[in-house]
């Protein structure tokens, strides 16, 4: 309209307006994935499971067996399994359930956006990790052995608690590549182990086979041998770069051009 | 407040906006309106930074969106009060969006209540919410940050009668207090009462624009309807004062405006049971300007002219 030159248009005034920060933005992160059925369910389902499977590792194991690093593999295989869950849905959510038009109409920032839900899965795997922690350190008490503790290092804590990491930001990665929730999911639980298959039964690819297949390379961890040679450290290096960072990569620069519909 | 220049945007080679400009003003509810399909969405989403246009920018109080600090604090947007988590309850969504913003509980409560949704349906989840409902959630998060702008698609759909007049009343007052107000429809008796402009768009671009009263007089030619009570003398009167009567309805469509038609009963001494405009309603302009059957056979001389006169008034 021709009015725009006779009357210039008032400015906003920032002066007193509060800025969205970055650890606002994670807490939003962190409430939005318990707030909903789908994320209360998926909690409640990694406590539950978490018991169960103390209770039934008692009831199955060996006397010998009942030592805390034992009792920790199997308190955290529920979250390894249910926490990159939590990390696709934190990222495809956005886009089934069509809240990214909300979200990023008040944090314009994706990056900002992006990087909040990161660090939220990230917590919440710390989180879920302690917690495993304790639950195995009840239990280990309550097998009442006296050498329950002997054999935990700081190792055994830093890289277990880096696998559970990894795994939560390759639900991530998923998520972000594929921007669809069951489209992520199938891709987390159907991509690797189908890779394993023809790693493991194709004989030529058996030597390449814990540089690419990232089940082979952190075959060990999952075992629970914790004392790692530098060449094993190398090849879940190199793994994670392949199956987690590049689709990592792939998937925040989609989110970052994508049309937010 | 809200200045579109030039805004584009094409979809492998379809123009779904096409060239646009318009300004809304503080103080004065703006309408956009247009048919199915003729680009407001979009024309909205690229104005909050959701779509990047493929030419043209828009700025709001003087910022682009993406530069806006915390933006919901400043424009409240509404785009589809549907595109919410379905698992989520109505008060945890606007919790959601008070604790993005930095807003205290109490706000999240006292928005709810504007909109008038009890304590007991905030707390059903919003797949259960019936369509007005999520309107309504939609409403209050709009409001949340007590912005000065609001932009609106579409917020009166779903609604009931009642439901309309509260929302009309509510943007009319939020108007009234120096607040810009942008709100799309496709339909235009809903915008009429409300909006102080009209934005009339189609197929991508902009057909007319202007205020309501500008926008009616763009169907210049006079025209009234009359319903004498001897309908062959007046005929006969109007004719002889140079006027030409066609039977329409009841009565008769004259080509005259009805202040001249009253002259001429009156000179004749003739009764009239009934006299009114004969002028095309805006719906019809509307209707007319927009409709793409319209604008692919030849264009009528009536739309030719409004064309011209929303290119006048946008430069
Ligand atoms: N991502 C996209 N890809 C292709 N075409 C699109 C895309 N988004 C919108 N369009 C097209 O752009 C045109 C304008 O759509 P838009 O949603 O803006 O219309 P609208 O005026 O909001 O209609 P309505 O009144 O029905 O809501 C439509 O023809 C639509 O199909
Ligand atoms: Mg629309």
């Amino acid at each position: 309209m021709s009015t725009t030159t006779e009357q210039p248009s008032p400015t906003f005034d920032f002066s007193e307006t509060p800025r969205v920060s970055f650890s606002q933005l994670v807490s939003v992160e962190l409430r939005k994935t318990v707030d909903t059925s789908a994320g209360k369910w998926l909690v409640s389902a990694v406590l539950a499971l978490t018991a169960a499977v103390i209770v039934l590792y008692f009831a199955i194991a060996d006397d010998d067996q009942l030592v805390f690093e034992e009792f920790l593999g199997f308190a955290a295989s529920p979250q390894g399994f249910l926490l990159p869950v939590l990390g696709v849905l934190l990222v495809t959510s956005e886009w089934s359930q069509r809240t990214a038009i909300v979200t990023f109409a008040l944090a314009p920032s994706r990056t900002k956006v992006i990087g909040a839900k990161i660090v939220a899965a990230l917590l919440m795997a710390f989180l879920a990790f302690a917690g495993a922690i304790a639950v195995a350190a009840v239990a280990t008490a309550a097998a009442g052995r006296n050498d329950g503790f002997s054999d935990v290092t700081v190792a055994t804590f830093v890289l277990f608690l880096g696998l559970q990491l990894l795994n939560v930001l390759q639900g991530v990665a998923y998520g972000l590549i594929l921007l669809n929730t069951p489209a992520a999911i199938v891709a987390f639980f159907v991509l690797p182990t189908a890779s394993s298959i023809v790693f493991t039964s194709v004989s030529s690819l058996s030597d390449l086979a814990p540089w690419l297949d990232i089940t082979t390379a952190q075959s060990p961890l999952v075992n629970g041998d914790f004392s790692l040679t530098g060449e094993q450290l190398g090849q879940i290096g190199v793994t994670a770069l392949i199956w987690i960072v590049l689709p990592f990569v792939a998937g925040w620069f989609r989110v970052m051009r994508a049309e937010i519909k | 407040m809200i200045n579109v220049k030039n805004l584009s945007r094409t979809y492998g080679g379809y123009a779904a906006v096409d060239d646009i400009s318009f300004t809304c003003r503080p103080g004065r509810v703006t309408g956009f309106l247009g048919p199915n399909g003729a680009g407001k969405t979009t024309a909205m989403r690229m104005m909050v930074g959701l779509t990047t246009p493929t030419h043209g920018e828009t700025t709001i109080g003087g910022y682009h969106y993406h530069d806006i600090v915390n933006p919901g604090r400043h424009v409240g947007v509404l785009l589809d009060a549907s595109a919410q988590h379905a698992g989520r309850t109505g008060r945890e969504i606007l919790m959601v969006g008070a604790k993005t913003m930095g807003l205290p509980t109490t706000r999240v409560d006292e928005m709810l209540a504007m909109v008038s949704l009890t304590e007991s349906e905030a707390k059903r989840k919003l797949r259960n919410y019936s369509l007005g409902m999520k309107q309504r959630l939609g409403i209050a998060h709009a409001l949340l940050g007590d912005p000065a702008v609001l932009i609106l698609d579409e917020p009166a759909n779903g609604l009931d009668p009642a439901g309309i007049r509260w929302m009309r009343d509510l943007l009319k007052g939020y108007a009234r207090r120096g607040g810009t107000v942008l709100l799309s429809s496709h339909l235009l008796n809903e915008v009429e009462l409300v909006a102080d402009e009209l934005i009339l768009i189609g197929r991508g671009r902009i057909v007319a624009q202007g205020d309501l009263k500008s926008l009616s007089s763009l169907d210049s030619a006079d025209s009234a309807l009359v319903t004498p009570v001897d309908r062959d003398a007046l005929v006969a009167a109007l004719r002889q004062e140079g006027h030409e009567a066609t039977p329409e309805g009841e009565g008769l469509r004259v080509s005259a405006s009805p202040r001249e038609v009253s002259r001429v009963s009156v000179q004749h001494g003739l009764l009239l049971n009934d006299l009114r405009s004969g002028a095309k309603g805006l719906e019809d302009l509307f209707l007319e300007l927009t409709s793409p059957v319209q604008r692919e056979s030849a264009p009528s001389p009536d739309s030719l002219a409004a064309v011209s006169t929303s290119k006048e008034m946008s430069r």
